[in-house]
């Protein structure tokens, strides 16, 4: 058993990055993840492990750092809230065109504009579809836990590496912000130079030997055919996510005629729903996506062909609902799919989604 | 004498430099670029610094700067040089980082990003060519477009109340604790190559050496922008753009230490 700590969740980023051996972080305050980046600078790490921590100037900025330090192999990471995310989102598309494998923490507040800073899950589309210009998809974990704000930083990393695409931990204020206990990993050390150069050698700008050609970190290609290639190399590795990396979990779907689709601190909320329902004799089940991309498509497609409806449960005006509808309607089923959610910061109650399961769902 | 008695290699006075690849330049005739990147290669083949060098080209003329020398490098976002620069070089502080930027990427929309890494005292090298125009795209205004000087965006000429004043972002630069060097260099004689190269050299031994941020303005012609032979684009340079940019060194020491800025303020 690890080392257990009660601890925020926003705090366990910042361990975890530690523990996991990344190599650097850069930042800039926002709320409400400011804790991510405090934290760090608290542990200093550079005495520790060596882990750079670095406040940018701007998310712009720190994006940029992590596109630098990310092409020369290294494990590198940034935090930000939903504005910040906004700014980051060149940097974004520029690392994921040229295929570099980094770790994006979103601790999502509500929107659109300078919004809130209450929690809020409005950046589903952002997250999931892309964000910034250009064809192109983030891996994305979505926690519902401190204990998994905990594991996904790990899991971010292998993913990021293994496809080198960047991932993204898609979390919210209220996660970030409560405090749970958590079983934190063991250290892992940074990888030595040598394994830097034998795992990204092939790519990464680690200085040019007489061994090899010299290697470049770009995402431009003014030639069509060149770019048309590209465009197709990144959409088979998303195929391949979909078909490896779909991770999600179910709760009482067995016999459920009625499933909540939730994610995150709606997820949370949801668990709670389903023992409501039950308690009224509401045959009711929580799939919760733990990947919003890749989406399980196939899980729900599947619960379609024997449930009556779907509802997704979401702390926005109904994203991930447009996801759940393709999912059903791939499986030509004739389930009812709705949403429920709340915005502006404000969580939904367990009592809230059960009257909306009984007055969507179950009346209509 | 004939000529085969001439070509022995103790008359050798110029030769391409290794670490120039056999690419052809995309760059104009006339075009300042093509000197400067040779230079840059030079530098890094006499400082023996090849297996250690990171240079990040921009967004504009110069985009394709990897093609032309033999290193590993990244291209970043228009005017993100001098972060990604930081981020290789604060996880990699063996390696030497150069940016290579034009006046639009550095001085207008890359504005916060050379002012910020200056300010840290990154310890990387900036090449900032300097030739008042946008290239790439045309030729429209640039930060540093001179008074008067009509561009695609400034057909009757750029006015101070339209469009601001031409930028001197080298003499702002120098005035950051984290520079070691800055220096604003030209690149269109055999003497003023040779002195630019002497600039070059001294950055990327600083970058060595941990000094902070060293700076290397080179005022810089675009014959196609300016709509002038390259003959011309000398003359002009020279008449209208060396007045308002004067070329030398703006400073030479090392990054502030903490008990010398405290003492200075």
């Amino acid at each position: 058993m690890g080392e257990l700590r009660l601890m925020k969740g926003n705090e366990v980023i910042a361990e975890a990055a530690i523990r996991c051996g990344c190599d650097g972080y850069f930042g800039y305050p926002i709320t409400p993840q400011s804790e991510v980046m405090e934290t760090l600078m608290a542990r200093e790490p550079w005495d520790e492990t060596g882990m750079v921590v670095l406040q940018a100037e701007s998310e712009v900025a720190s994006i940029n750092m992590v596109y630098g330090a990310a092409g020369t192999g290294k494990k590198v990471m940034t935090s930000s809230s939903s504005p910040g995310i906004s700014l980051m989102a060149e940097g974004i598309s520029y690392i994921a065109g040229a295929e570099l494998p980094c770790l994006i923490v979103n601790v999502q507040r509500g929107g659109p504009g300078l919004g809130t800073i209450q929690p809020s899950q409005a950046d589903y589309f952002q997250s999931t579809k892309g964000g910034g210009h250009g064809d192109y998809k983030l891996i994305v974990l979505a926690p519902a836990s401190v204990q998994e704000m905990n594991d996904f930083v790990d899991l971010g990393f292998e993913l990021a590496f293994k496809y080198r695409n960047p991932a993204m931990i898609l979390t919210d204020g209220a996660i970030g912000q409560m405090m749970e206990k958590v079983e934190l990993g063991d250290y892992k050390p940074r990888m030595t130079a040598g394994e830097v150069e034998s795992k990204t050698g092939s790519w990464a700008t680690t200085g040019k030997t007489s061994d090899r050609d010299y290697n470049v970190i770009t995402s431009l290609y003014l030639e069509s055919s060149k770019m048309e290639e590209s465009n197709r190399r990144l959409q088979e590795k998303y195929i391949q996510m979909e078909a490896e990396e779909v991770r999600y979990e179910t709760f009482q779907c067995e016999d459920a005629d009625y499933v909540l689709v939730a994610f995150g601190s709606s997820a949370r909320i949801c668990q709670k729903s389903v023992e409501l329902a039950r308690a009224k004799g509401l045959k009711v089940g929580l799939l919760r996506p733990i990947t919003l991309f890749p989406f399980p498509k196939k899980p729900i497609a599947e619960l379609a062909k024997k449930v009556k409806g779907f509802m997704a449960v979401e702390m926005n005006a109904g994203q991930m609902v447009e996801d759940v509808q393709l999912a059903v309607g791939c499986a030509k089923s004739l389930a009812t799919v709705t949403y429920f959610g709340r915005m502006g910061g404000i969580i939904p109650t367990p009592g809230e989604v059960v009257e909306a399961i009984e007055q969507k769902l179950i009346e209509a | 004498m004939e000529v085969k008695d001439i070509i022995k290699p103790e008359n050798l006075v110029y030769e391409k430099p290794k670490l120039l690849t056999e690419n052809t330049m995309h760059y104009c005739p006339g075009c300042t670029h093509g000197v400067v990147h040779r230079i840059v290669a030079e530098v890094i083949e006499d400082l023996n610094i090849q297996e250690r060098t990171i240079g990040v080209s921009p967004v504009g003329c110069s985009v394709f700067a990897y093609n032309y020398i033999d290193i590993d490098w990244q291209e970043a976002a228009h005017g993100r040089a001098p972060a990604v620069a930081t981020g290789i070089s604060r996880v990699n502080p063996d390696k030497v980082v150069f940016t290579y930027q034009g006046d639009g990427d550095l001085a207008s929309i890359g504005a916060a990003e050379i002012m910020h890494a200056c300010n840290r005292g990154e310890d990387i090298v900036v090449i900032f060519i300097n030739n008042a125009i946008y290239g790439m795209t045309g030729g429209q205004m640039a930060p540093t477009t001179l008074l008067g000087q009509v561009t695609a965006t400034t057909p009757c000429g750029r006015d101070a109340e339209r469009n601001g004043y031409p930028l001197k972002i080298t003499e702002l630069i120098a005035q950051l604790p984290g520079t070691s060097y800055v220096t604003r260099q030209s690149a269109h004689t055999p003497a003023s190559v040779r002195k630019c190269k002497k600039a070059i050299k001294k950055a990327f031994q600083n970058a060595l050496d941990k000094k902070g941020t060293s700076f290397v303005e080179v005022v810089s012609t675009c014959n196609s922008g300016w709509r002038i032979n390259p003959v011309d684009a000398n003359v002009w340079m020279e008449e209208n753009m060396f007045p308002y940019y004067p070329v030398g060194d703006m400073k030479d020491a090392e990054r502030d230490s903490k008990e010398a800025h405290l003492k200075k303020n």
